[in-house]
């Protein structure tokens, strides 16, 4: 197990920022375009309604389920990457 | 064969497929009965989590509360699932890697404090024994309407059933009768819905039919919903919020509140590495959205199949005689969770939205009072019936609700019964018990726990209504935001996780007794529970996102006053940060 080596540091940033991108997308199609940024979008139709009740009612979750294998998926590669992979 | 036939048959079968499974699987060591012994694939164990984290009030609720109210209910779709992304990234890998059975005896590690540990034992009883009351009570409902017995009856025969396997077989029992569950009540939930969409669209994928054309009418299917119900007075089905503020803070604490919830993250411990931690967070939320991307559509398509079975001319011409109400309408009359009541005695059904801005049109009409009373829950339970489908879809319902009921419960009770049996009898008051006393204490305990939760879901408590805003704000204010600070901060230590625990804690729990009791009792709260009292226009509901931010700020000051935790604590921190060297979930 690395200790307080410099990539171990290096790796906890990578996490970091993965987390923190992952998560921007998760509240922008969450609590952005479902709900706060609905009225903006409602010049875009879908199906009968507009694209913010879309995404409230689906769009969002489909979004959720990306995001959680793109960072599964990352870390994964991130894990081999410096050497903190499971053998 | 009778209907009451098939549905026997149907509830019969899936029990006895559930306690083959708890034989097969019985468990010989605590890491059995608390971690399922810790090699489950994570695509069974996402299967589990999915059935572990749909409860009867996913199942049962969810799609009637989205038809009453349409655009605002998405809360609820967004909340439940959200919450998904923030267990894989910011807590289950990294308490899979620090490799112990419970929730509380991380905290306790971490913050190197029994204190704090008793805190989160206290915490993870309170959510999870009011969340369970709920799904015994749903239990209870989906036995009485399709089996035809007493309800008590009903309960006591599932309190067996989950007895069986769950204090037999302990996790690895709960796990794989889960993956039997899941089965049941997906196929249970997606069939009739799919035979709906494709009646009232043509497109068999429902999340799909939502947004495409009505075949009788040739509109978009949510246009004509809203038109349907605005003609008769109700709130236009997808039309905005009045606060967004509070939605944002709603959604926000069913997310939090989802990720902290003790008996989902437990789930995460049974898996053999970190990495599969990650996934079966993925494949959960797959097998979770099954059910949710349907939902929405199961609650547009029922709320207009029932304006039209209303109206069938139409909402401007008179609604249908009594005496011509289809027979789904008669069997649930039967349950009285539809009434009605012929206040303008013309023998005909009206059914519109009885408020002052729709006073005019209705006296024009000769209205006096809308005369039928549908409770929200019976929506998908009928949904078959009013779809006009066969005998067995309905049977499949039947299970399917108590699938629902039954897997989640047995997840909250292994999670009440390991927090007792090893936080509270092992951690604090005989740390020297054997393996094999552990396991017998585990058993008598949740023996014990389904015994408390089947007399409580008998015999609910006036509060159980109120039971999703109080788990979901403590497990948001308390649980969520001291985990995460345990990984993500070296410099939180033990007297700053107490602190923020507690102050979230008590201004979540003041703040919805102010509004809804102290303690429940009626008659003790101090301000009416509507929008106009609330502050910022903030309700009840959303508090707990509230009470994560106050954890949060008080935690971070008090640690930064204090002295720094010592070198060990931030060497474990610093360890649950590199998945290397996992092995399997142990206690020592």
């Amino acid at each position: 197990m690395p200790g307080h080596n410099y990539d171990a540091e290096k790796y906890w940033k990578a996490n970091l920022r993965l987390i923190l991108g992952s998560l921007v997308v998760w509240a922008l199609c969450s609590y952005g375009f479902a709900i706060l940024l609905r009225p903006l979008l409602s010049g875009i139709p879908i199906g009968g309604t507009d694209l913010g009740f879309w995404f409230a009612q689906q769009g969002s979750i489909l979004t959720f389920i990306a995001l959680i294998f793109h960072y599964a998926w990352r870390m994964n590669r991130l894990d081999k990457k410096f050497g903190v992979d499971e053998e | 064969m009778s209907q009451f036939g098939i549905n026997i048959t149907f509830v019969a079968g899936s029990f006895l497929l559930y306690i083959l499974i708890a034989i097969w699987a019985k468990a010989g060591s605590t890491k059995d009965f608390y971690v399922a012994g810790g090699g489950v694939h994570p695509i069974t164990n996402g299967m589990a989590i999915g059935a572990d984290w749909m409860s009867a009030a996913s199942f049962i609720s969810m799609a009637g509360i989205i038809a009453t109210t349409g655009y605002a209910s998405s809360a609820y779709l967004m909340g439940w699932t959200g919450g998904y992304v923030l267990l894989a990234m910011l807590l289950a890998p990294y308490l899979r890697k620090f490799g112990k059975f419970t929730v509380p005896q991380f905290i306790g590690d971490r913050f190197y404090s029994k204190k704090a540990r008793m805190v989160a034992v206290i915490c993870l009883i309170v959510a999870s024994l009011t969340y369970v009351i709920g799904q015994m009570a749903g239990a209870g409902v989906a036995f009485s309407r399709f089996l035809e017995v007493d309800s008590t009856m009903g309960l006591i025969i599932a309190a067996v059933v989950i007895f069986i396997y769950s204090v037999l077989g302990g996790m690895k029992g709960i796990t794989y009768t889960q993956v039997a569950q899941y089965c049941v009540l997906i196929l249970a939930y997606t069939i009739p819905a799919v035979f709906i969409s494709l009646q009232l669209t043509g497109n068999p994928i429902p999340a799909l039919g939502m947004f495409s054309t009505h075949v009788d009418s040739g509109m978009p299917i949510l246009d004509k919903l809203n038109q349907v119900i605005t003609d008769v007075g109700f709130n236009e089905y997808t039309a905005d919020v009045d606060s967004h503020l509070n939605m944002v803070l709603f959604t926000l604490t069913l997310m939090i509140g989802t990720a902290g919830l003790p008996h989902v993250i437990i789930r995460f411990f049974t898996v053999p590495k970190v990495a599969d931690a990650r996934w079966s967070a993925g494949w959960a939320l797959i097998f979770i959205a099954l059910l949710y991307l349907t939902a929405p559509a199961v609650a547009s398509m029922a709320r207009l199949n029932l304006m039209t079975t209303i109206y069938p001319e139409g909402t401007s011409e008179e609604p249908i005689q009594y005496e011509n109400r289809p027979n789904w309408v008669k069997e649930w009359e039967v349950t009285g969770l539809i009434e009605f009541d012929d206040k303008n005695e013309d023998g005909r059904i009206q059914l519109y939205n009885d408020v002052p801005s729709f006073q005019d049109e209705a006296e024009s009409r000769g209205w006096e009072g809308s005369e039928l009373e549908v409770n929200r829950d019976i929506l998908v339970l009928a949904n078959p019936e009013i779809a006009n489908l066969p005998g067995w879809v309905i049977g499949l319902i039947a299970a399917g609700g108590l699938a629902a009921a039954l897997s989640t419960a047995a997840g909250l009770l292994l999670a009440i019964s390991s927090a007792i049996s090893h936080d509270l009898i092992k951690g604090a008051i005989n740390p020297n018990i054997t393996e094999r006393g552990e396991l017998i204490a585990a058993r008598i305990a949740m023996a014990t726990t389904i015994v408390v939760a089947t007399y409580l879901g008998a015999n609910p408590p006036g509060f159980a209504a109120q039971v999703v805003a109080l788990a979901f704000g403590i497990a948001a204010a308390s649980l969520f935001p001291t985990l995460m600070m345990g990984i993500f901060s070296k410099r939180i230590n033990n007297t700053g996780a107490i602190a923020g625990m507690l102050c979230g804690l008590a201004l979540t729990l003041c703040y919805i007794f102010v509004y809804k009791g102290w303690l429940f009792i009626p008659g003790t709260a101090n301000l009416a529970d509507t929008p106009e009292n609330w502050v910022f226009g903030i309700s009840p509901l959303s508090i707990g996102a509230v009470g994560a931010m106050v954890n949060f700020a008080v935690a971070f000051a008090v640690s930064n006053a204090t002295e720094e935790p010592p070198v060990e604590i931030q060497e474990l921190v610093e360890s649950v940060r590199y998945p290397r060297g996992a092995g399997q979930a142990q206690d020592h």
